[in-house]
C-alpha cells in the first residue's frame, strides 16, 4: 500500500520560519549543526595553533581560555546534540509510521530557539571583558564570584538550549509511545528508535537539573544569593555534585543516540540481522539508568570521603558491562555476515574500534587511585575526545552518508565520501592519540603553554588537527553535491536495509509520508 | 615488569613510576588495567578485522543467519563482570592505602592556592612564603627565540621551592584564597584540589633526595598554566638547616619593617616584586590590559597622583574590581613599601616619593 | 476527526505527564542542595561542622588516648586581616573539653565584618567533633585597627576511629557583603 504522495511543500523563507514537517526541522538541526560544527572547529584551531610549540605566539592566556570554554559548549549543545535531534526529527516517524512528530509546532519553536540561544552564546565575544573563560563546566567560584560579565549571558544561553533539548525530548516520547503503526510494538521498534527513547528520558531527568545549577549561579552572581560561596554558607563543592549529576548523564545522552544509528548500518552492510535485539535494548537502558550513579568520578580530587570514592569507582567499572555487550553484539552481527564497505559501514566500523579506545581510557580513570594521575590531564582530553569525535561525530558522519540518499533521492559521490573517510581516520588519530601520551607524562589540560617536553606530541596533535578540520570541507562539498543530484537512489538504497523507511517509502521520501498508517509485519 | 614500559619511559609516553611506594603502587596498577585493555582490545579487534577479510561479499561470502544466542550472551556478560572484579580488589587496596589519615607526620605544610601562584605554611615552623612561577620562565613566555626557554625548566620552575625532609611523613593541608587550584605532584602521585573554605589532607613519605616539578591541575584563570610547583627533597640534617635558615629569614624581614630604606633598596626590592606579584596583570612595562580590566600603572593616576589612595587600593584591594586583591594581608609593610615606591617611580613615572615600611603601618590602621 | 481527537488526547495525557516530570526534577535539582547539607551532617564527610553550639553533658573522658588537633586560620581574598590560631597544635583527651584562641586583626582603614567557615581534615573526622562555643557560630564585626581574640571550646569525641589520631581544624574568614541582610533568608544552603 502506497502513501498519498503528498509532495507539495510550502515556498520562500516562510518554508523554514513556520515549519512544522519534521522533514525540514530535521533538516535544519542538521545545517545548524553543521554551521556549528565549524565555528568549534575554528576555536580548535586556533587552540591547537597555539599550542603548536611552546611560548604564547598568536593569542593571550585568557582568550585562549574563552576559546576552551566556547569550544566545549558549541560542540556539546551546539553541535552533537542537534545533530541528533536532527536524526530524530528526520527518521523516528518514518521508522515508526507516524505522519510527523506529535507536536509539530511545539518542534518548531525547539528549532529556532537554538540560534538565539548561540547567537547570545557566540555575542559574549564582542562584550566588553571577557567571553566566558571558565571551561565549558564552569565550575565554582571561578564562574560565580571571578565570572566575567558576560557570564550572565551565558547563563541565558545555557536556559535557552535547556527549554529546547526539554521540549525537543517530550515530542520525541510521546511520538514514540503514542504514534506507533498498529502492529509495531516497542520491541519491535528499530533499534535507533528505542536509543531516542532512552535519551529522551535521560534528558528530561536531567536538562532541568541543568537549568537549576545555572540559575542557582545566577542567583548567586546578582540576587545575592550563596549557593556556592562559602562566605555566605554555600559549597563549591556543592557546585560540582549539581552539575555533574546532569553531566555524567549528559554524555550518555550525546553517545546513545549512536549507538542506534551504528545498529541500524552493521545489519545493513552485513547483510544479517542486528545479533541480540533485545539485550541491545536492556543494556542501553542499563547504561542510562547506571548513569545516573556515577557522577563523582569527575570528582575523585575534590576531598572525598573514602567511602564515596570506592562506591563511585565501583559504580563507573560496572557500566563496562553493558557498554561491552553492545560492541560484541554488533561484532557478532558482522561475523560470518555478508559484508561490503560502502562509507557508512566504513565509518561504523570505525566507530566500533575507536569508541571502544575511548571506552579502555575511561575504563582506566574509573579506577580512583590512578585517576588521581589522569584527573585533569591530557589523558581525559584524549579520553573524552575518541568518544566523541571518533564516538558520536563519526557515527553522525555514518548517518549522513547512510540516509541521505533516502532523504534527497541521490547517491552521494561514494569516492569522495571514501576519501573523507581515510583522510578523517588517519587525521583524528594523528590528532588525538598523542594526547594519551601528553597526559601521562604529566601535561595538564586547559592551559595555554607547556613545558619543552610535551612539544612532538603537541605538535603532531596539532598537524593533525590541521587536516582533520580541512577535510570536513569535503564533506560539506559532499553533502551540497549530493543535494544538489547524483546517481538517483532507488527506493531500497542499500541491498541489505531493512525498515520502514527503506522497504515502503520511496526516495527522496515524500513531503508527507504515512499520512495513513503502514502496514508491520 | 615489562622491558617495553622503560621504552616507553623514556620517550615519555607512560605514567611516570615516581618516587615514593604509593606512586609505584599507582604506577602498576595503571600498567595492569592498560596491559587488561590492550589484550581485550586486540581480541575484539582482533576478531572485527579477520570478520572484514573473511566474510566479505566480494570474498563470495554469504551471510549466515543467527542473530541470537543466550549462552553467549551470558558469558559475555559474566566474563567481563569477574575481569572488573579482578581490577577492583587491588584498586580498593592501593586506594585505602592512600586515604589512611596522615597520624604520624612529621611535617605538616599547610598549602594555599592564589591566583597564581601557591604558599607553603610551614605551620609548626612558623614561616610562610609565596612560591611564584620563576622569573627566567615569565621572560620566555612570549619571547620570539625558542632557544631562551631551553635549560630553565620553562614553566616548571618557580622561585622558592617547597622543602621536605626525605624518609619522613610530610602531611599537606590543602586550602585556596580565591578559586578552586590543585596541587599536584606527579612522582609522588599525590593531587588534591585547594577549595576555598575548605581543608583538603594529602600525604607522602619521599625517600629519594632530588627535586621534582609538578603543576596546577584545576583551571583557575588566565594564569592557571604558569603557577608550578617544584619540591625539593633533602636529606634529614639539611631540612633542618634549610627550616633554620628560613626561621631567620622570617625574623630579618619583621627588622626590615622598622629599618628606613634608601631609594635604591627600595626600587631594586620592589621591581622584584611587582615582576612576581604585580606584573601577571599590569604587565612588565605598567601598561596593564585595559581590554581585559587590567588598569595601566604608567602614567595612572593612581600611581602618580596622592600617595595614600595608592596605599589604599594596595593594601585594601579595589573595591569596585576583585580582581585587585587586597596584598595588604600577603605582604609585609617592607614588601608593600617597595613595590608601591617602584610603581611610582618607574616607567617615567618618576614621582620621586620614597615609600618607607613606617609609612605602610600607619596606612594599615 | 475522532481518531485524530483521539490522538491528540493520548498525547496531551503524555505531554503532561513529561511536563510534570520537568518541573519535578527542576525541583529536585534545588531540592539537591538541603539533600545535601543533610547528608553531609548526618555522615559528617566534607569536612563541616555544626554552627551551633552543642549541647555536652559532662561525658567522661578517654584517659588512655591523646589525639593531636592543628589548627589553622586562613583568610580569603579581599579580607584584609591578619588571623592566627595562638597556637599551632595541642594534644587532648577525647571527651575533654579544651579551649584555643585564635587572633584576628584588621588591619584595614575600614570597618569590616567576618564570617569564619570551618573545615576539618580528615572529613570523617568531623562528625566528632564538636563545639560549645565558637566565634564561627556568628558575624564577627572589627573596626579599622581592631585586634580581638577569638576562642573556641571544642570536644573531640570518644568515639573518634582509633585510626584517626590527627583532626586539623581549619577556619576560612570571608569578607561578609550581605552582613546587614538576614543571611538565612538570603541563602538556601544551610551553614
Amino acid at each position: 500500500m502506497s502513501d498519498d504522495h503528498h509532495d507539495h511543500k510550502p515556498t520562500g523563507l516562510g518554508r523554514w520560519l513556520f515549519s512544522t514537517n519534521h522533514k525540514d526541522i530535521g533538516t535544519m538541526y542538521l545545517w545548524f549543526s553543521f554551521i556549528m560544527l565549524f565555528i568549534g572547529g575554528g576555536m580548535a584551531m586556533i587552540i591547537r595553533a597555539e599550542l603548536y610549540q611552546p611560548g604564547m605566539q598568536l593569542v593571550d592566556p585568557d582568550f585562549f581560555n574563552q576559546m576552551t570554554t566556547l569550544h566545549g559548549l558549541i560542540m556539546v549543545f551546539g553541535v552533537i546534540m542537534p545533530a541528533f535531534v536532527g536524526f530524530a526529527n528526520w527518521l523516528v516517524p518514518m521508522m515508526i509510521g507516524a505522519p510527523d512528530m506529535a507536536l509539530p509546532r511545539m518542534n518548531n519553536m525547539s528549532f529556532w530557539i537554538l540560534p538565539f540561544a548561540f547567537g547570545t552564546l557566540l555575542s559574549t565575544l564582542f562584550m566588553e571583558g571577557s567571553a566566558p573563560n571558565f571551561g565549558w563546566t564552569f565550575y565554582a567560584p571561578l564562574s560565580t564570584t571571578y565570572g566575567p560579565a558576560s557570564t550572565d549571558y551565558f547563563i541565558f544561553g545555557v536556559h535557552l538550549m535547556g527549554i529546547s533539548s526539554i521540549m525537543g525530548s517530550i515530542n520525541v516520547i510521546v511520538t514514540i509511545l503514542n504514534m506507533r503503526a498498529p502492529g509495531m510494538t516497542l520491541m519491535k521498534m528499530p533499534i535507533f528508535v528505542w536509543t531516542w527513547l532512552i535519551t529522551a528520558f535521560l534528558l528530561i531527568a536531567v536538562m532541568p537539573v541543568l537549568a537549576g545549577v545555572v540559575t542557582m549561579m545566577l542567583t548567586d552572581r546578582n540576587f545575592g544569593t550563596s549557593f556556592f560561596e562559602a562566605a555566605g554558607g554555600g559549597d563549591p563543592v556543592m557546585f560540582q555534585h549539581v552539575f555533574w549529576f546532569f553531566g555524567h548523564p549528559e554524555v550518555y545522552i550525546m553517545i546513545l543516540p549512536s549507538f542506534g544509528i551504528i545498529s541500524q548500518i552493521i545489519p545493513t552492510f552485513a547483510r544479517k540481522k542486528l545479533f541480540g535485539y533485545s539485550s541491545m535494548v536492556y543494556a542501553t537502558a542499563s547504561i542510562a539508568i547506571l548513569s545516573f550513579i556515577v557522577w563523582a568520578h569527575h570528582m575523585y580530587t575534590v576531598g572525598m570521603p573514602l567511602a564515596g570514592e570506592l562506591f563511585f569507582m565501583l559504580a563507573t567499572m560496572l557500566i563496562a558491562v553493558p557498554t561491552g555487550v553492545k560492541v560484541f553484539n554488533w561484532t557478532a552481527t558482522m561475523w560470518k555476515g555478508s559484508l561490503t564497505f560502502e562509507t557508512p559501514m566504513l565509518f561504523s566500523v570505525a566507530f566500533i574500534i575507536l569508541f571502544t579506545i575511548g571506552g579502555f581510557s575511561g575504563l582506566m580513570m574509573s579506577i580512583t587511585p590512578v585517576d588521581f594521575q589522569y584527573h585533569d590531564t591530557y589523558f581525559i582530553v584524549a579520553h573524552f575526545h575518541y568518544v566523541l569525535v571518533t564516538g558520536a561525530l563519526f557515527a553522525i558522519f555514518a548517518g549522513a552518508y547512510y540516509w541521505l540518499p533516502k532523504w534527497t533521492g541521490n547517491m552521494y559521490d561514494e569516492t569522495l565520501g571514501k576519501v573523507h573517510f581515510w583522510i578523517s581516520l588517519v587525521s583524528v588519530n594523528v590528532l588525538f592519540f598523542p594526547m594519551h601520551f601528553l597526559g601521562l607524562a604529566g601535561m595538564p589540560r586547559r592551559i595555554p603553554d607547556y613545558a619543552l617536553q610535551f612539544t612532538d606530541f603537541n605538535q603532531m596533535a596539532s598537524i593533525g588537527a590541521f587536516v582533520f578540520g580541512g577535510i570536513q570541507l569535503l564533506f560539506l562539498y559532499i553533502v551540497i553535491k549530493c543535494i544538489r543530484g547524483g546517481e538517483k537512489a532507488t527506493d531500497q538504497v542499500w541491498e541489505g536495509a531493512e525498515g520502514l523507511e527503506f522497504e515502503q517509502l520511496p526516495s527522496p521520501a515524500p513531503f508527507h509520508s504515512f499520512t495513513q498508517a503502514p502496514e508491520v509485519k | 615488569m615489562f622491558v617495553s614500559t622503560e621504552l616507553f619511559a623514556a620517550a615519555q609516553m607512560d605514567l611516570t613510576p615516581g618516587v615514593t611506594a604509593i606512586s609505584q603502587e599507582v604506577y602498576e596498577l595503571h600498567t595492569l588495567i592498560l596491559w587488561i585493555c590492550v589484550i581485550i582490545g586486540a581480541g575484539v579487534f582482533g576478531v572485527i578485522f579477520i570478520s572484514i577479510f573473511k566474510h566479505r561479499k566480494s570474498k563470495g561470502a554469504v551471510a549466515a543467519n543467527f542473530h541470537d544466542n543466550m549462552t553467549v550472551e551470558v558469558l559475555w556478560t559474566v566474563i567481563p563482570f569477574l575481569i572488573l572484579i579482578g581490577m577492583a580488589i587491588p584498586a580498593a587496596k592501593t586506594l585505602i592505602k592512600m586515604e589512611s589519615p596522615a597520624d604520624d607526620a612529621e611535617v605538616t605544610i599547610k598549602i594555599t592556592g592564589y591566583q597564581w601562584k601557591w604558599n607553603y605554611d610551614y605551620m609548626h615552623e612558623g614561616f610562610n612564603y609565596f612560591s611564584n612561577l620563576a622569573q627566567s620562565s615569565k621572560d620566555a613566555v612570549n619571547s620570539d627565540n625558542p632557544k631562551d626557554r631551553e635549560g630553565i625548566n620553562y614553566l616548571l620552575d618557580v622561585d622558592n621551592r617547597m622543602v621536605i625532609p626525605a624518609n619522613k611523613k610530610v602531611r599537606f593541608l590543602m586550602t585556596s584564597n580565591d578559586v578552586i587550584h590543585s596541587w599536584w605532584v606527579p612522582d609522588f602521585a599525590v593531587k588534591k584540589d585547594a577549595i576555598p573554605g575548605y581543608i583538603n589532607e594529602a600525604w607522602t613519605i619521599v625517600p629519594k633526595e632530588g627535586v621534582y616539578r609538578g603543576q596546577c591541575a584545576e583551571l583557575c584563570g588566565k594564569d592557571h598554566g604558569f603557577m608550578p610547583i617544584v619540591v625539593e627533597v633533602k636529606s634529614e640534617a639539611d631540612y633542618a638547616a634549610w627550616v633554620a635558615e628560613k626561621k631567620g629569614v622570617a625574623a630579618a624581614a619583621a627588622a626590615g619593617d622598622s629599618k628606613t630604606w634608601t631609594m635604591d633598596e627600595l626600587m631594586a626590592k620592589g621591581k622584584d616584586i611587582y615582576n612576581a606579584s604585580c606584573a601577571a596583570c599590569h604587565m612588565a612595562e605598567g601598561q596593564g590590559i585595559p581590554a581585559a580590566g587590567f588598569p595601566a600603572l604608567k602614567a595612572s593616576a593612581i600611581a602618580t597622583g596622592p600617595v595614600a589612595a595608592h596605599l589604599d587600593i594596595v593594601i585594601n584591594g579595589s573595591k569596585v574590581n576583585p580582581a585587585m586583591a587586597a596584598y595588604g594581608a600577603q605582604m609585609s609593610d617592607a614588601d608593600l613599601a617597595a613595590v608601591i615606591t617602584y610603581e611610582r617611580n618607574a616607567w617615567g613615572n618618576n614621582t620621586g616619593d620614597a615609600v618607607q615600611p613606617a609609612d605602610v603601618k600607619a596606612a594599615r590602621k | 476527526m475522532t481518531d485524530q481527537n483521539q490522538q491528540k488526547n493520548e498525547n496531551s495525557k503524555v505531554v503532561k505527564k513529561l511536563l510534570l516530570a520537568t518541573v519535578f526534577m527542576f525541583g529536585f535539582g534545588y531540592a539537591l542542595v538541603p539533600l545535601y547539607n543533610i547528608f553531609c551532617d548526618i555522615t559528617g564527610l566534607n569536612g563541616k561542622t555544626s554552627d551551633q553550639a552543642a549541647v555536652v553533658k559532662a561525658a567522661d573522658i578517654d584517659n588512655n588516648r591523646w589525639v593531636t588537633v592543628e589548627f589553622i586560620g586562613n583568610l580569603n581574598d579581599n579580607m584584609p586581616w591578619k588571623f592566627r590560631p595562638a597556637i599551632s597544635k595541642m594534644k587532648v583527651r577525647p571527651g575533654e573539653p579544651s579551649r584555643i584562641n585564635y587572633v584576628a586583626k584588621n588591619v584595614s582603614s575600614s570597618s569590616i565584618t567576618g564570617n569564619a567557615v570551618p573545615s576539618v581534615s580528615p572529613g570523617q573526622a568531623a562528625k566528632y567533633f564538636t563545639k560549645t562555643e565558637c566565634f564561627c557560630f556568628t558575624q564577627q564585626e572589627l573596626k579599622s585597627g581592631e585586634e580581638k581574640e577569638m576562642p573556641v571550646v571544642f570536644i573531640v569525641d570518644k568515639n573518634l576511629p582509633k585510626r584517626i589520631n590527627t583532626v586539623t581544624l581549619s577556619y576560612t574568614f570571608f569578607n561578609s557583603p550581605v552582613a546587614k541582610k538576614e543571611k538565612s533568608s538570603v541563602s538556601m544552603a544551610k551553614k
